[in-house]
């Protein structure tokens, strides 16, 4: 028999810690994998510095003078056109005078500051979102947000009552009218594919089985046929003198499509709910209702963010195929500013403008909905 | 053996059969359980003995027979069942409890959501539940930050919380550590004392003998013995309990 003391507790070898051994373990562990980092770098290096020279270094940036919240700034004597901007860099003072069409597309100019105002508005929400959180009457500030906000940015935006005048929504268009399109369609969809996925699983066979169909048929066409048949097939069914809005019909067509996805994305999260989950609940005595919303599909949802977010991005994306129904994305600017004959040739900088747009605003929901799954990661937390 | 008053029968079971598709999972069960008896139900694993307290409040279907609960039938009409299931508790073997809740939150959220009590009511009743199973210092964590057994006594509290008349343990020490099963089988004897129906599946055999009034040894789906745990141990008749009985207390 032998008795054994309890040992202190040492830190790891150095030789199991610092960079020169982070580098061999991660870029240079194998021979492929050493292959592999070398190919990288040359891929980094024959692609990023042509780049960077195209849009930072030999691109021009005669602004003119430029009024930044009441300073003025003198960028050069007076702003490039298109004749003298050069052609081996980025010319950017074409972005900066078709700066309101790609973010407002064909809104009157002299109402610009109604958007500007949704704009504050949403960031504002984000704000007192946060600001919330731990209150105690948080769930009726949230709710009546959910009201009010909708209501008050539709007024802003399209006007009327006699109080502000009206903009038709023909006029609505780029970033402006992608944010619309895609806000409205992933936070009308997300309650509609809750349903739909709850549906999926009901014991009831009609429900299961109408909501299986739905899912399945919408899954199974793309989105372009979805938004052509609402354009111009679903006005057919009208008596003539009906007529819909075309952004509206958008709308629903994007709406409904999401719904399907969204569905499938709750379903999955719904399906990693253990069968013990539900029992606790029915044990206790909930009700149907009860049992999802108070202890199902909040686990659920959790596990859903990151397709949830994944999902969102994608429509945010695919929003852009609405300018073949004719309405003036974010994406569809580029087109509308380039046609100008001043500007003639400027694709590749309203391109690359709205790529560099995109790339921020999903980058930020993708990081966003990172900060989601930890925060609600009650699991794991010690 | 069937007890003659039916007058303080809690709960009554009669001609129960169930099947899983093909399977027959329950043979013609007969039990009546009077208020405030403990009953420990033993048996093989897949003798159907978790499935026969899972019918009592319904989460599993049955077939054929009748099982009053109180005097109320169980049926597929909701109502029932919800009635039902706030009057019987369950204890599960993996605790079930809900991980996305404080504990706290686990325990007041059938008094808030079905018996309508208002927060301030259900959180003193809660707290004093936890100060009982010796775990009201962990009210506001998260279940997946304590211990398997200090889990399976906030299970316990939460089952209480609802003032339920009877009380169902499945099987609620099988998935712990060996160290603490003691620590839930302490809070179930203290509950046992108190007169609460309760109808435990477990395979601890010590906690049979010291709290059961009756035990019920089932196999394949059918009761095949029950007794007082006196004769239970020492006089069992059938075969199948003497193998059982022999399995279990060798070690």
């Amino acid at each position: 028999m032998s008795i054994n003391e309890l040992q202190a507790v040492r830190k790891p070898p150095i030789s199991q810690i610092g960079v020169v051994l982070w580098l061999r373990s991660n870029l240079f562990s194998s021979w492929t994998n050493g292959a592999l980092t070398i190919l990288s770098l040359y891929m980094l290096y024959i692609s990023v510095p042509p780049l960077l020279d195209w849009i930072l270094i030999s691109a021009n940036f005669n602004f003119g003078t430029v009024n930044i919240f009441g300073f003025n700034i003198q960028f050069s004597e007076e702003m490039a056109t298109n004749a003298n901007c050069g052609q081996e860099g980025a010319c950017w003072p074409f972005v900066y005078e078709k700066f309101d069409m790609f973010i407002y597309g064909f809104y009157p100019r002299e109402e610009i500051w109604r958007p500007n105002l949704v704009f504050v508005f949403t960031a504002l929400l984000f704000v007192i979102v946060k600001l919330v959180r731990n209150y105690k009457y948080k769930n009726k500030i949230l709710l009546s947000l959910v009201v009010i906000y909708p209501t008050v940015s539709y007024f802003l935006i399209a006007g009327g009552l006699g109080i502000l005048n009206v903009v038709e929504t023909y006029k609505w268009g780029g970033l402006m009218l992608t944010l619309i399109i895609a806000g409205v369609g992933i936070i009308v969809s997300f309650p509609l594919g809750i349903l739909l996925a709850l549906g999926r699983q009901s014991k009831l066979t009609a429900i299961r089985t109408s909501s299986v169909f739905y899912i399945e048929f919408i899954r199974a066409v793309p989105l372009i046929t979805i938004l052509f048949m609402a354009s111009n097939v679903l006005p057919l069914f009208f008596e003539s003198g009906v007529n819909i809005d075309k952004l509206v019909r958008a709308l629903i067509a994007i709406t409904l499509f999401q719904a399907a996805y969204m569905a499938e994305v709750v379903r999955g999260g719904l399906q990693a709910i253990p069968r013990g989950q539900y029992e606790a609940a029915d044990a206790i005595g909930l009700s149907y209702f009860q049992k999802n919303i108070l202890i199902i599909l909040p686990q659920a949802l959790k596990i859903s963010i990151p397709n949830i977010v994944g999902s969102s991005i994608s429509l945010f994306k695919d929003t852009t195929l609405v300018l073949i129904i004719g309405l003036m994305d974010f994406l569809s600017m580029v087109t509308a500013t380039t046609g100008d004959k001043f500007w003639l040739g400027r694709h590749l900088e309203g391109y690359i403008f709205v790529a560099m747009v995109m790339w921020i605003m999903l980058y930020t929901m993708s990081r966003y909905s990172k900060k989601l799954e930890l925060r609600f990661n009650t699991e794991n937390s010690n | 053996m069937k007890i003659k008053d039916n007058k303080s029968n809690i709960i009554e079971i009669s001609e129960l059969n169930k099947w899983y598709g093909d399977f027959h999972a329950l043979k013609n069960i007969n039990l009546n359980v009077k208020e405030g008896e403990i009953i420990v139900v033993c048996g093989p694993s897949g003798s159907g003995k978790s499935t026969l307290i899972r019918c009592v409040n319904f989460l599993e279907k049955f077939q054929e027979g009748q099982i009053l609960v109180d005097g109320t039938e169980l049926t597929d009409d909701a109502q029932k069942i919800r009635k039902i299931r706030s009057e019987v508790s369950m204890v599960f073997q993996h605790f079930n409890l809900f991980p996305h809740l404080t504990i706290i939150d686990n325990l007041t959220l059938a008094p808030i959501w079905v018996h309508n009590e208002t927060k301030q009511e259900a959180r003193e009743k809660a707290l004093s539940l936890l100060d009982r199973v010796g775990i009201k210092d962990q009210a506001e964590k998260y279940p997946n930050q304590l211990s398997g057994g200090q889990q399976q006594r906030v299970a316990i509290a939460r089952s209480l919380c609802t003032s339920p008349k009877i009380m169902l343990f499945d099987e609620p020490t099988s998935a712990l550590d060996p160290e603490m099963i003691s620590e839930v089988l302490d809070v179930m004897i203290e509950l046992a004392n108190e007169g609460i129906t309760m109808i435990c599946v477990t395979h601890e055999m010590g906690f049979a003998k010291k709290v059961a009034q009756r035990i019920i040894f089932m196999d394949e789906g059918q009761i095949v013995e029950e007794n007082d745990p006196e004769n239970f141990f020492n006089n069992a008749q059938s075969d199948r309990l003497k193998l059982f009985l022999s399995q279990i207390l060798t070690h």
